[in-house]
């Protein structure tokens, strides 16, 4: 390569090179949450209903919680609900969109690594998470939440759900059109919504159903959730297992069918 | 022959099922040049440039971008190398323009200025709208932007120009020959004849996957040395006949009702011959041309040549 001194006047003479790879997952990871803070549907799923939620539910008593004070019966299930928001349906429709339009196409020819690009992710959507978890358990303690259990645990289902909720995300971002994305990942989030043991106990239910709905990763971590928060149990392996075969499952499933374009 | 290779391919084979959309192509592209790929839809412009860009992994032959495998090497090459996709794809549809090209400046080492680009190619005037909410044109110059924001050494656009207006045409296509200039080596594909014409060092034209014809816009019209004669008639004239008045190497065509083409060695007796078939035949020949094949000659030759035999 020779040398051409007038080339280097021009600001396109070319100068090639990747960032250092922690700036760019920095880089990613902020632009995925200011991406995701500005979207007006993706707030409402991930912080307007789990809020009215749990403050209308605490206030007027419309569903039976059992021998649970109600405040201390909702927040284990909105965490849960929120986790579910944010690491399967947000995640599903951004993703399914981002697939649409050609942005994952894009940054694959960026000198962003992918491993990049999925740590961002997942590091936007734990971002995400810990934001909920101090609006709702703000809000449950100023309605009287009197939480007990180790906090090691519920981070540890907390994390456990998101690996779950993630892979099954993905799954269907990777594989469906963008709409049928959206219109599934909404149906499944009102559904274990309703039947997922957030609002509604799963013990009104008939004890077929129950088991079935004690195995979806939204039953499976609000059962946990409130075995912990509410009970003080220790670590319920049995929630945790069920999100685990959920995760790997989910995972492998979104690593075997996922297309990038 | 002597500079050297921004891009070589030799032999290239892509299939999809039973669809070869290349078929054998070879093609190597000169650092700091302007290379067009002309074909029609489906030639498998778009094929061969997403092989080139790491996309996509070739069945058969190989293809090298600054001496490096783009499928096995593409950590090393992506930094060195711009991307612009088809129909300007390639956004995120909750960002606005100038966010994004400010993110992904961040993952370069030595990016352009932001805001330089984003006044050169009249981004500014795009403001706060998110991209999903822009027009096909306006994010063409936005995908064009964000091929050049880490100063690669080669860019790959993709129909880089489709769907601009004859204004936006035009100011990238300066802005490619700048380009060139600073010694970045473009390669584009485009189905405007004048497009490959008026920019291209280096034209190669490619249909069913194959390599048609290449070489600079000049040596592809000069080619060949016949000249070409067109006029307009009444439609459906016997063009059987003109060709008896006419030398035995000239060939007469009705190109459309009422459009005629005669190639043949030009000369100023031809001519007379023309028009005095004309003369005896009672056609007023209107709008009587004498020129050299252009390019859309050779590019309509050549493609509809291969159509006909398929």
């Amino acid at each position: 390569m020779t040398t051409t001194p007038s080339a280097g006047r021009s600001p396109f003479a070319p100068a090639p090179g990747a960032a250092p790879v922690g700036l760019m997952l920095l880089a990613q990871t902020l632009f995925e949450i200011r991406l995701l803070l500005r979207n007006g549907e993706q707030l409402l799923l991930t912080a307007a209903i789990p809020v009215v939620l749990l403050w209308l539910l605490t206030a007027a008593p419309v569903f039976d919680t059992g021998d649970y004070e109600r405040v201390d019966f909702l927040v284990p299930g909105i965490l849960a609900l929120c986790v579910m928001s944010t690491a399967f349906t947000s995640l599903a429709i951004a993703t399914g969109y981002e697939r649409r339009y050609g942005a994952l196409k894009r940054l694959a020819a960026s000198p962003l690594p992918r491993w990049t690009l999925l740590l961002a992710k997942a590091l936007t959507v734990l971002v995400v998470e810990a934001l909920q978890v101090v609006l709702v358990g703000g809000l449950g303690l100023a309605l009287g939440w009197q939480p007990s259990g180790s906090p090691l645990a519920v981070v540890v289902l907390l994390v456990a759900g998101t690996l779950a909720f993630a892979g099954l995300g993905l799954l269907l971002a990777g594989t469906l059109r963008a709409e049928a994305t959206l219109a599934a990942a909404n149906l499944v989030y009102l559904l274990l919504l309703v039947l997922g043991g957030v609002v509604i106990p799963l013990s009104g239910f008939p004890s077929g159903v129950r088991t079935a709905l004690e195995l979806t990763p939204t039953g499976a971590l609000a059962d946990g959730l409130r075995s912990v928060l509410a009970d003080g149990a220790g670590l319920p392996w049995g929630s945790v297992a069920v999100l685990a075969v959920w995760a790997v499952a989910g995972l492998a499933a979104a690593a075997r069918w996922f297309r990038w374009e | 022959m002597s500079a050297a290779a921004a891009v070589e391919i030799s032999s290239l084979v892509k299939r999809y099922d039973a669809v070869t959309a290349v078929d054998g192509l070879s093609l190597r592209v000169a650092a700091r040049t302007i290379t067009a790929v002309l074909g029609p839809n489906g030639a498998g412009k778009t094929t061969t440039i997403e092989i080139c860009e790491g996309f996509r992994r070739p069945d058969a032959g190989t293809v090298r971008v600054l001496g490096l495998d783009p499928w096995r090497d593409g950590a090393a090459l992506r930094p060195r190398v711009g991307v612009m996709l088809q129909e300007g794809a390639g956004f995120y549809p909750g960002a606005r323009p100038v966010e994004l090209l400010t993110h992904l400046a961040r993952l370069h080492a030595y990016p352009l200025d932001v805001r330089m680009l984003v006044a050169r190619l009249g981004l500014d005037t795009l403001g706060r709208a998110p991209l999903r909410r822009l027009s096909g044109g306006e994010r063409q110059r936005v995908a064009l932007a964000a091929a050049l924001i880490g100063r690669p050494e080669v860019v790959f656009l993709d129909e880089a120009t489709a769907g601009l207006d004859p204004q936006g045409r035009r100011s990238t296509w300066q802005l490619l020959d700048e380009l060139r200039a600073a010694g970045v080596t473009v390669v584009l594909t485009t189905h405007l004849i004048d497009e490959a014409e008026r920019l291209a060092d280096h034209v190669v034209i490619v249909d069913a996957g194959r390599v048609l014809a290449e070489g600079t816009p000049q040596e592809l019209t000069s080619g060949v040395s016949d000249d070409v004669i067109r006029f307009g008639g009444p439609p459906r004239l016997d063009v059987g006949s003109l060709r008896a008045a006419l030398p035995d190497t000239a060939a007469v065509r009705e190109i459309a009702p009422g459009s005629y083409e005669v190639t043949a060695k030009v000369d100023p007796r031809l001519l007379a011959t023309l028009t005095s078939w004309c003369a005896a035949n009672d056609i007023l020949a209107e709008g009587l041309q004498v020129g050299h094949r252009s390019l859309e000659d050779v590019y309509l030759e050549l493609i509809g040549a291969e159509g006909a035999t398929r």
